[in-house]
Formats: C-alpha cells, structure tokens, sequence
C-alpha cells in the first residue's frame, strides 16, 4: 500500500515510526564539552511511535486514543509537520490545519485584532483572508466589544473562545485536534461540540486526539487506539473505546497492593491519618469492581472536641467533576460526641456502580451545622480505581432495566405492551 | 464527499525554507510585524519614538565626535560617515544579537505549529530591517544639513544595504541553530558584538588607521560589515572605495568569500538543524 493514497483517503499513514534521543546528562555548555571531549554523548531512544499505519477517509472523525506517553501526540506531531518521521510515509489530501493547542502565537501586550490575525496565518491564511474573516471571527466569539482590548485583560474563557473561533474560521477540510477540547467551561465545551458536528456534517475529515473515551463514542466513525506506540487496536469507535477501558481499567497496576493514604496534614481541630477503600470483607484494596459493594474509609484524630462532627467524602473524576458526595450527616444525622485526643474511623459503604476509571478521593471532617466550619480537610487523598469492560460513557452505571414498548396498534393484532424486553443489571 | 478531491499531497516534516513562497513571506511578515508593533505599546508618542529616537541619538554623536572630540579631523564629512558605520553595524547586532535566542524565544510556536523555521531568524532580520529604513530617513536629514552634494551614486546604496541584510541573517541562522544546544553563545556573541564594534572603522575613519598600519587597516577590513560599511560610505560621499582602501582588486575577494562562506554556512547549519529543532528545544 506504498504510494498515493485511494481517492477516497484523506489521511494515509504508512509504516511510521519515531524515535527521540533523550541525552542522558546534558551538556549544554562549550566548557562542559570541552572539559569532557572524549565522551561521546549518550542517548536513551524512546520509541515513541513503531511502525504505524493507517487510513481514514474523507468526511470520516477518527480518534486517536491511548494513554499518557502511548505516542498520540507524536503521531499528531508527525502529521501536523512539527516532527520528522524516521521511517515510513504520511500523505494528506486538503488542507489541513493543527490545533495542538488553542490560541498558539497569541501574544498578550497586542489587542484581540492583531492577536486573531496572527492565529489565523500560523493556522495556515494568508494575512488578507485573515483580515476579511475577522469580523465573523469576534462575532462568533461573541467579543464584539472587545476588539481592542489587549489580550492580556482578558478572562481566560474569553481567550478560549477568541481562539477557538479562529479555529473554526480558518476553513481546513483536514482537522488535527489534540485534546484543545478539554478545556473552557461547560457551555464553551457545548458550543465545541456543536460546531465539530457541524464540521463533520460538511464533510470535513477530523483527528481527534483524546482519552475521553465517551468523546470517541460520540463522535467519532472509527478509532485507532495506541499503546506504546505500537498500533494495539483500530476499528470502529465502540470497539476501540471498549479494548481501551479493558486495557486499562481491567486490570490496573496497583490492583493487588492495599491502598491507603497515610495524610500528613496537621489540622489544628483534626487530623485525617488515613484514607483508604475496602471491600464487602474489609479487605483494602484500590481496585474495585464495578458493581460490588465497598466503602470509603477515613481514621481521624480529634485535637478538639466535637459534638456531631460531619464527615464527609467526595469522589472527582478524571475531569474533576464531582461523582459522590456523601457526608454522615445526611445519613444518620447525629455522628456522636468527641473529645480531643479520641482516634476514630469513619467510613461510607455503598454498591459501586460508578462507571470503571480512575477517581480521587477527599476526606473532610467538619464542625456539626452544614459543614462550613472544617475541622480538617484531605484533599485528593489518594485514589481508586473501578475496574470494569463495560464502559457506557455515562458517569454512572447505575442498575437498569430497558423496556421497548409498542405503543400503535400492529396491523391485524390489538396493541400488545412488551414488558421488559431487555433488561439488565450491570456487573 | 461531494466536493472534488484535491491532490494529495506527502508529508515531508518540518524544514528550513518549506515548499511554499507565499506561507514563508506571509508567516515572516506577520511575526515581523507583530514585534515591531509590541515594542511601541504603551508609550504616548509611540512610532514617532521610532524616528525620534535615532535623530536626537544621532545628533548626540555627531555633535560629541564632530565638534567635541573631533576624532575626523581632515575627514570630509566626517560626521555623516559616522552616523552611516553607526547605523549599518546596529542593524548588523541587532540581527545577529536577537537572532541568537529567536529559537528559544519562538519555543512555544515551533513546537506547536509545523512552519518553515527560516521564517524565525527572517522575522529578526525584518524588524530590524524596519528599524534601519526608518534609521537611513533619520541620515537623510543629516546628509541634507551637512551639505552633502548629490550624487548618482546613491542609487547603488542598496546594494550594500542588500548583501549586509543577506550576510546578517546568515549569522543570525548560524548562531540561532548553534544555540540550541550550546547555551554558552550569547555570553559569546555578546562579547564578539562588542569587539568587532571597535575592530571595525565606525567611530575612527579608515584613514587613520591605514596612517597607523597599513597592515591593520586591510585585516580590519576582511570583515565583510567593515567592507560594506566602506563601500557604503564611498557611494554615499565618495570616501575611499573598498578596492581604494585595500590598495588592491585582489584583495576585495578576502571579504567576499568570507561573506559567501559565513551566509552559506549559516544556511546550511540551519538546514541540517531545521527538521529536529522542535524536539530538541
């Protein structure tokens, strides 16, 4: 398959492969060179990419999954034309455009004006076409008013937009987008997940670039998913999200060592000496299987005493959103008298039905009331890991049961209710 | 699906000069002007600065040299020649100075975008070409107030302004590749800047320095700055021409093969440096 690509093939990767030489001291000096002249200097090689290959064609989203270090990047890098390939070949069919990251030149002592025209012609305009887009650019950006304000007063969600509007408006029909999705708020995040339909729906080809698995499922036709740099998996998104959670949630590095996070916060009115998950048997552990019973666990020292002290635990997702609150207030509504000195261990038993990934738990311990006066405070303590092969994309995988209903009359038959048609209950 | 399908085109990584004119100017250009633009921020008078600040710099040094120290005494015009070496060694450290670190400074684009990495060490050369027009209006005034005869002379001026941008940038890309690496080349280069300044025949005229040692006068002289300085001057007043100054034909192509052989260097450094510099930053 060496040569041009089929018509229909926007992106044809062909045998790629990368390698960095990583110096293992760093002579950066002539003086340090000179007074070493017979030391060749040495290299680890990091093999970033083996040996990829690939295609997508025309009008397709393609995602790029994989893990921290597993060579996206580089892969993207190699395509975008800021890295060299040290084998194989790359073909590109329209224009393509990076976005490696949003807002790349920006430069804060100029105003939005010469900052958009700058973005624009390091995406690939020329000056006078990014000066005739520039009115719909702040348009769309909704910074009208702004125009001549200097960057470096702007908020960061009104650099975001400004950025990503030059994105849109740079008019590529080849898009590589590295995660520059991750960021803004949550109705900035709504905005760029419309206009990536859109661009999709006008037929241009996307890269995408991300390890948010629910991304790939929702927008994505097929994905390829990268381990070590070798080409572990490609196929249709469902498929390759799914090998990538089995990947790397099936079986997690620290599954069979006990966690627990020793804190070494000194509160003044408490202290957290440990946090840690167990399961059903009380056995610690930091993976835990989706759709089994655990608890979250915390010992505390009292350095004062405290009537109905609120205990809480929080639980974050990757993306920092708050997954699980729960506080011993809302359960039992009394927690007990403490005097200073006491040690006491506090914990929260629930059925794991959170969806498999990697969470960060906080422990906080706060005076009786609605948990304003914080007594000590834990956070990011440490974190778990549920493990499970069924990503639904969800937060949550909560049991369920699916009904099908037939709700107009079927030629020939009286309408029928079917009741549950499927059902299932996780795990 | 609809749309024809474009050419295909392969991928070749990133490189000095690209495969695209038009990219390359635009992207030199833009950078260019977006410095130039940041230096003048916030000041009340802000590009009037830029033709101000030469002319009241200039008059300080003409006046001092001139009618204080009368370092040319004998000279004819001794004051403009000054003013000219001064302004065209400037833009030669301003190049050459900037140029070092324009790699590291740019880090942040050149790992982010895939571009021709020329077009960095060329935006220096361009701001600072800006610097030098606005500069040589300044001189204009000079030459008028000193009474300068005109001369037809003064068309070829280009021509050593030309070969001074050309052999600028050469360095510029040479000392910008190097520095990659070997931090140590802007403590160096800063010193070398300093010393070639009084190496070369700016603040003393040439004259004085043959009268001294003849000898000295030709080596100074092999410093292709030195060479266009005097030929500038030559065309500017009709000072001695380069061939005059060095005695000999011959002798010129000492400054000429080191300015072919230092630009050509410098671009070939930067060319085998070109395609890996984003992971090496």
């Amino acid at each position: 398959m060496t040569g041009q690509p089929a018509d229909d093939v926007a992106v044809k990767v062909d045998g790629v492969s990368k390698t960095f030489r990583l110096p293992q001291e760093q002579l950066h000096t002539l003086k340090e060179r000179s007074l070493h002249p017979l030391r060749r200097r040495r290299f680890d090689t990091l093999h970033a990419l083996g040996d990829v290959s690939f295609e997508v064609r025309r009008g397709e989203v393609f995602g790029i999954v994989g893990r921290n270090g597993s060579g996206k990047s580089t892969l993207m890098k190699c395509l975008a034309g800021i890295y060299q390939a040290d084998a194989g070949e790359m073909w590109l069919r329209g224009r393509m455009a990076p976005f490696i990251e949003l807002g790349v030149g920006f430069n804060p002592d100029l105003t939005a004006h010469d900052n958009v025209i700058i973005n624009a012609v390091m995406l690939g305009l020329s000056p006078d076409e990014a000066r005739q887009r520039y009115s719909s650019i702040v348009e769309f950006a909704e910074l009208q008013e702004f125009t001549e304000l200097k960057l470096k007063n702007y908020s960061s969600g009104m650099q975001v937009r400004l950025a990503f509007s030059v994105m849109v408006h740079v008019d590529a029909e080849l898009l590589l987008i590295d995660e520059v999705l991750a960021v803004g708020d949550a109705a900035f995040q709504q905005k760029c997940y419309d206009v990536l339909n859109s661009l999709r729906d006008e037929g241009k080809t996307i890269l995408l670039v991300t390890h948010d698995m629910s991304q790939v499922r929702r927008f994505c036709n097929r994905a390829l998913l990268l381990e070590r740099g070798q080409l572990a998996a490609i196929g249709d998104a469902a498929t390759v999200s799914r090998r990538y959670t089995q990947v790397n949630f099936a079986v997690p590095d620290d599954a069979d060592r006990a966690w627990h996070a020793v804190i070494d916060e000194d509160g003044d009115d408490a202290q957290v000496l440990e946090v840690w998950t167990q399961d059903a048997v009380g056995r610690r552990g930091a993976a835990i299987p989706q759709g089994t019973p655990c608890a979250l666990m915390m010992s505390v020292l009292f350095r004062r005493a405290a009537h109905n002290p609120v205990f809480a635990f929080t639980l974050n997702d990757e993306k920092h959103r708050g997954v699980l609150a729960v506080t011993s207030d809302h359960e039992e509504g009394t927690s007990g008298a403490f005097e200073a000195g006491e040690r006491v261990v506090a914990g929260a038993s629930f059925d794991n039905w959170l969806a498999p990934g990697r969470y960060s738990v906080t422990a906080q311990v706060a005076y009786a009331g609605m948990g304003e006066r914080v007594m000590t405070l834990a956070e990011d303590a440490g974190s778990i890991v549920v493990t499970g092969t069924r990503p639904s994309g969800g937060i949550v995988d909560v049991p369920h049961a699916f009904f099908v209903n037939r709700v107009s009359p079927t030629p020939g038959s009286a309408a029928r209710p079917t009741a549950p048609a499927v059902e299932r209950t996780g795990g | 699906m609809n749309a024809p399908s474009a050419p295909a085109y392969r991928v070749r990584g990133p490189s000095a000069g690209g495969d695209d004119a038009r990219r390359f100017w635009n992207l030199a250009r833009t950078l260019a002007a977006t410095d130039w633009k940041v230096r003048f921020y916030d000041s009340v008078l802000g590009y009037v600065w830029t033709l101000l600040r030469p002319l009241l710099l200039f008059g300080i040094v003409y006046f001092v040299f001139s009618q204080v120290i009368k370092a040319g005494a004998g000279v004819e015009y001794y004051g403009v020649l000054l003013l000219l070496g001064m302004i065209m060694y400037f833009f030669f450290s301003e190049v050459t100075g900037g140029g070092v670190t324009s790699m590291i400074d740019r880090e942040s684009l050149l790992r982010k975008v895939g571009f021709p990495r020329a077009v960095v060490p060329l935006s220096v050369a361009l701001v600072a070409a800006m610097n030098l027009a606005l500069n040589l209006i300044v001189l204009a005034i000079f030459v008028i107030g000193a009474g300068v005869p005109a001369r037809w002379e003064w068309l070829l001026l280009g021509l050593p302004l030309a070969l001074l941008l050309v052999f600028s940038t050469g360095v510029a890309m040479l000392l910008s590749a190097l520095y990659v690496p070997y931090r140590d080349v802007r403590p160096i280069w800063e010193v070398v800047l300093q010393a070639l300044f009084y190496a070369t025949p700016i603040l003393y005229p040439i004259e004085l320095l043959a009268a001294h040692s003849p000898t000295l006068a030709k080596i100074a002289l092999m410093n292709p700055v030195a060479a266009l300085i005097q030929e500038a001057r030559h065309l500017l007043v009709g000072a001695p021409s380069l061939t005059d100054a060095l005695g000999s034909t011959a002798l010129v192509a000492g400054p000429v093969a080191i300015l072919i052989g230092v630009t050509w260097l410098g671009f070939w450094v930067f060319d085998r440096m070109a395609p890996r510099v984003a992971e090496e930053l």
